[in-house]
């Protein structure tokens, strides 16, 4: 059984123009210890699948699926009282913009310390010594120090390794890292898909990470998940989507970076594909 | 042949005042750097967040005034601390800003933002400006009936196509682009690219293109110079930059750069398997 499965997931929104399908009929499955990664560009559906998942997503969605199973616990009929004992706790996520998703009120010691309580129940002391803990396994230096610290107070380096510390706070099963690294340099880019590797492989955790960017997908994923407007457009192991990328729409993303290009002009999507040539060349 | 853009030790000092609690403290933000751009080349300035690179880039596009140093276009010596700029020198150099969400007034129309820098900078008259926008929407790969449409009815890259044409109205010789693409998905990335590209072949355009990106640099400049802290760690054609890094930071740079080339993955898969 694997560890999370979504079969035909389907997330409408209701607009002013009638309603919107940001996601149509995708599915995956995760395994327990492996690493998928979601490419696409933006509009593709790929937040949105994931944010519907963890039933994140406002009122105005409605989303449907056969299945949205995580652990063998259908997530669609749950009670959202049942649902928050999943959600933080054995499935987590990281969110794009370290900096924006970090409350600016409190301290990020508060804000890990609260997961601690409400999910483990820990007291005052335990929890301080499991957010040290924490912190220094994500490699923060002076963590003790560091959990009397304002967000503004820390650089989106520093931010980053705080959420991914609070997500990793409960040992989850699954972690859902959405463009975990966008907002990044380079050089904090690498540090932080080291460690959340190094993470992954000792706790043995499955692990999503949505990206738009080919080079992370390369340096980290077992299996990858293209997507296209909201539609799932190729699934394939990392090397033969690099190698042999079976979908037009896949050539064209990876003709398109500039690592690849041949000549003066690097070829474009849009002018050599249009919507249907791209749907009906997905496998 | 004079150079476009000639920069001579320039540096760049922020002064924070002190306060009852704080000291006073100097920033260097530029610390003496040098450079020079001919015309129709593309130099590129890469560094990390905080390195000074858009800092110079405000420098070159005499937005804000240098510290010490000479900074000469066209082999004229600019000092905007000292005296006040020419039109003729505004109209000379022009800037594309990273974000093509916050850069373009939202109450405006594509057409008054584009025919804003002609009335501030020439005396041209309506309908000559209107033409003139007109004619420089289809050079950017938009269409005239986008004239009179709002910043918010366009995609990212349509907008950055706009930034791109506002900087282009007044016939700049030197372009400076503060991290163009960096906001884009990676096709609409490669459209801006290939958009840049034929602009600078057909005006003969000279770029200072600021970017994080290697792969971006690689593929669109001729020259490479990296920053760190404030300093120019490394300069040279982009031959010798990427094919023989001397500075440890370039280095650095370099490894820390993701590769979506098969043998990497086919090296961090052999990895994976043996650990």
């Amino acid at each position: 059984m694997s560890l999370f499965e979504i079969e035909n997931l389907v997330v409408e929104f209701q607009t002013a123009a009638g309603p919107f399908r940001a996601v149509d009929g995708v599915s995956m499955k995760v395994n327990a210890g492996e690493v998928l990664a979601i490419v696409g560009e933006s509009g593709s559906g790929k937040s949105v699948s994931m944010l519907a998942a963890m039933g994140l997503l406002p009122w105005t969605a409605k989303v449907t699926a056969d299945k949205l199973q995580f652990n063998g616990i259908d997530l669609l009929g749950l009670s959202p009282s049942d649902r928050r004992t999943i959600v933080g706790k054995d499935i987590a996520m990281i969110f794009q913009e370290p900096i924006a998703s970090l409350n600016p009120c409190f301290t990020v010691g508060f804000q890990i310390e609260e997961v601690l309580r409400i999910h483990l129940g820990l007291d005052r002391a335990a929890r301080r010594a499991r957010a040290i803990e924490l912190f220094d396994l994500v490699g923060i230096p002076n963590p003790a120090e560091r959990l009397s610290h304002f967000p503004h107070q820390m650089s989106g380096g520093q931010c980053q390794r705080v959420m991914i510390a609070i997500a990793l706070s409960c040992n989850p099963k699954l972690l859902i890292a959405d463009e975990p690294t966008t907002a990044l340099d380079v050089t904090i880019q690498k540090q932080i898909l080291d460690l959340l590797m190094r993470l992954q492989a000792e706790h043995g955790m499955g692990l999503i990470i949505i990206t738009h960017n080919m080079g992370v997908v390369a340096e980290t994923a077992d299996r990858v998940i293209v997507q296209y407007k909201g539609r799932k457009i190729e699934e394939a192991d990392v090397l033969s989507l690099f190698e042999a990328p079976k979908s037009t729409y896949t050539r064209a993303l990876l003709s398109a970076l500039p690592d690849n290009a041949t000549g003066d002009r690097l070829p474009t999507i849009a002018e050599f594909l249009s919507d249907d040539q791209i749907f009906a060349g997905a496998v | 042949m004079t150079h476009v853009l000639e920069a001579k030790n320039l540096t760049r000092d922020y002064h924070i005042p002190g306060s009852l609690f704080k000291k006073a403290k100097t920033v260097h933000a530029v610390k003496g750097v040098s450079f020079s751009v001919d015309q129709g080349k593309t130099l590129a300035i890469v560094g990390e967040s905080g390195c000074g690179k858009s800092t110079l880039a405000r420098i070159v596009t005499m937005i804000d005034p240098a510290t010490s140093g000479d900074m000469l276009i066209d082999g004229q010596k600019v000092d905007i601390a000292r005296e006040s700029l020419t039109p003729e020198m505004r109209q000379k150099v022009q800037i594309v800003f990273q974000n093509p969400y916050g850069t373009l007034n939202p109450r405006k129309k594509i057409g008054e933002i584009l025919t804003e820098p002609l009335i501030i900078n020439t005396n041209m008259k309506a309908d000559d400006r209107r033409d003139k926008a007109m004619a420089m929407l289809k050079k950017v790969g938009l269409e005239e009936k986008h004239y009179g449409r709002y910043p918010h009815m366009f995609s990212g890259g349509q907008r950055q196509r706009v930034a791109i044409a506002r900087a282009l109205m007044l016939n700049p010789r030197l372009l400076v682009l503060d991290e163009p693409v960096s906001a884009l998905d990676l096709s609409v990335q490669a459209q801006v690219l290939n958009l840049l590209a034929d602009l600078q072949d057909e005006f003969q355009l000279t770029y200072v293109f600021i970017s994080h990106d290697l792969s971006v640099v690689r593929y669109i400049a001729d020259d490479v110079m990296v920053m760190y802290y404030g300093e120019a760690v490394e300069y040279g054609s982009r031959e010798e930059v990427f094919s023989d890094p001397k500075h440890s930071y370039t280095r650095t740079l370099f490894a820390a750069t993701p590769r979506a080339d098969v043998e990497s993955i086919k090296a961090r898969l052999a990895r994976k398997n043996a650990a």
